[in-house]
């Protein structure tokens, strides 16, 4: 099987899920990476019920607003742990040692939350999904997006929300991860670094 | 530009024990109670919808005088142009770029006929509604439009009480006739159901209305009350004291600044400007002097305060 043999030369097993990591890996900052991933596995759970149910469904049932309100809860979570976690990350110059796909991964995940979350606020049916939809049209008109990409037909929103947004931002994020695992998490920098020299 | 050696490409120190499934599923069960607990404390916003039904009982004059706008063809969406029709009023360009007109017209709407003839067509057993209605589509269109502007003028002198609306008399010809039938109309909730269905029963584009209530003054009287204009930093927040789309400031932000705060390309020339950003900053690897400002800044001193303590110890 060459695929096989390709994904376990370019990942092996020890390093796609290792029992030990650097001692220097001794930092609260590193809990923000995983704690996006935890929120992410939390949106995505937590959007699978509501999607069960239907769009409206969390409009006139309790438990449907718990999940709804877990929902952008995590979401909020999310974006705080993510940008805590790129804020980290730059400090670290978490993209020395040919790890600049790591860093261009995490950057995009980011930039495809944005809309993912955003069509996810005009899919609630509700005022702010009147307001929010009404408003963002023009910066869509704007750029010639809107042609395709209509921010007021909810059924459109509603399907970039829960599929394709999805699967973007959980591909992504993949990769990333799997980027993380093949390069290994990015050890400090060095005395000859830090005076810009070859280390 | 710095090189890397073999150790910053891969640690060749000390490793201690880890579990990286334990600590992936600590994360989750930690996150989703956190979750939990902020949904018990805060719950989440969901302000019912304004309706067209709602707009035209509660602003009666504020309704007529934008389905007048529709008709003359002065209305926000009766002059915006690409993706709507072939108007100027929100078409944005920067130097040579013109995505907006490239783009064209996606989603035809004619207002006049979308929002006051089509909708008057479907109330059925009403003759002099039906005269009122062939009378205003064989005038010429001068005329149309005369009609149109001396209603509107005289809806800034109606006097509403309540749901009802006394609009004075003017020359304003079949108008007279249609555009209390038009109020009616959506105070019964029809306008409603009739922008939505058009020609299919199953329906979740929801342009057409929303395009006309944003025409008109409900939905900004409501947001303005919930902070949510844009000089109050607008779609970032949401209603309610929530966070909202914090992760917008940025992009909210430059609408708030000279040259984009009165520019009336602004839309374009935010988003150009952010698409700039976004790609520096996916870039940020390759970019001389940002790249090297974690090695000016030591904050990298305190993440790694135990690595570098030990390193000093070991001397």
């Amino acid at each position: 099987m060459r695929t096989r043999e390709i994904a376990v030369d370019a990942l092996p097993p020890e390093k796609l899920l290792p029992d030990g990591q650097p001692t220097y890996v001794d930092s609260w900052i590193y809990v923000f990476g995983v704690a996006t991933l935890a929120a992410l596995i939390t949106i995505v759970g937590s959007g699978m019920i509501l999607a069960l149910k239907g769009p409206a469904w969390w409009h006139y049932t309790g438990v449907g607003h718990f999940f709804n309100s877990i929902h952008l809860w995590a979401v909020e979570l999310f974006f705080f742990t993510m940008v805590v976690h790129l804020w980290g990350k730059y400090w670290m110059s978490a993209w020395r040692g040919g790890r600049a796909r790591v860093w261009m991964t995490g950057a995009v995940a980011f930039l495809i939350a944005v809309p993912a979350a955003l069509t996810g606020y005009v899919s609630q049916q509700n005022f702010d999904a009147q307001w929010i939809s009404t408003q963002a049209k023009d910066a869509m008109n704007a750029v010639g997006a809107g042609a395709f990409f209509n921010v007021t037909n909810f059924g459109q929103m509603y399907s970039w929300h829960i599929l394709l947004f999805p699967i973007a931002v959980v591909a992504i994020v993949t990769a990333h991860v799997l980027l993380v695992r093949k390069h290994g998490v990015v050890p400090p920098l060095q005395a000859a670094e830090l005076r810009g020299e070859r280390a | 530009m710095t090189r890397y050696s073999a150790t910053t490409r891969e640690w060749k120190g000390a490793y201690a024990h880890y579990d990286l499934v334990k600590e992936l599923c600590v994360a989750l069960v930690t996150v989703t109670l956190l979750a939990v607990v902020l949904t018990i404390l805060f719950s989440s916003p969901d302000d019912k919808p304004s309706t067209i039904a709602q707009w035209s009982r509660t602003l009666p004059a504020d309704f007529a005088k934008t389905a007048a706008s529709e008709l003359d063809g002065t209305s926000g969406t009766a002059e915006y142009g690409a993706p709507y029709n072939n108007g100027t009023g929100s078409v944005q360009h920067a130097a040579f770029l013109k995505p907006q007109e490239w783009l064209g017209v996606s989603h035809p709407i004619d207002t006049a006929n979308a929002y006051v003839i089509e909708p008057l067509q479907t109330i059925p057993g009403d003759p002099t509604l039906t005269r009122a209605i062939v009378s205003y589509q064989s005038a010429p269109g001068k005329q149309q439009k005369a009609w149109a502007e001396a209603y509107a003028k005289s809806v800034e002198g109606a006097k509403a009480s309540g749901a009802s609306l006394r609009v004075p008399a003017g020359r304003y010809g079949p108008l007279a006739t249609m555009m209390p039938a038009l109020l009616a109309l959506a105070q019964s909730g029809g306008l409603d159901g009739s922008l939505l269905s058009d020609s299919q029963f199953f329906q979740t584009d929801y342009t057409k209305p929303l395009l006309f209530m944003a025409d008109g003054g409900l939905l900004e009287e409501r947001a303005e009350q919930q902070h949510l204009l844009g000089e109050q930093w607008g779609m970032m927040n949401e209603t309610g004291s929530y966070p909202g789309q914090s992760w917008l400031w940025l992009y909210t932000f430059w609408y708030q600044i000279e040259p984009f705060k009165s520019s009336t390309n602004a839309d374009l020339l935010v988003v150009l400007v952010m698409t700039v950003l976004s790609i520096a900053f996916v870039l940020i690897p390759f970019i001389p002097g940002i790249r090297s400002i974690p090695r000016w800044i030591p904050v990298h001193r305190l993440i790694w305060r135990e690595h570098y303590r030990a390193v000093e110890q070991s001397r």
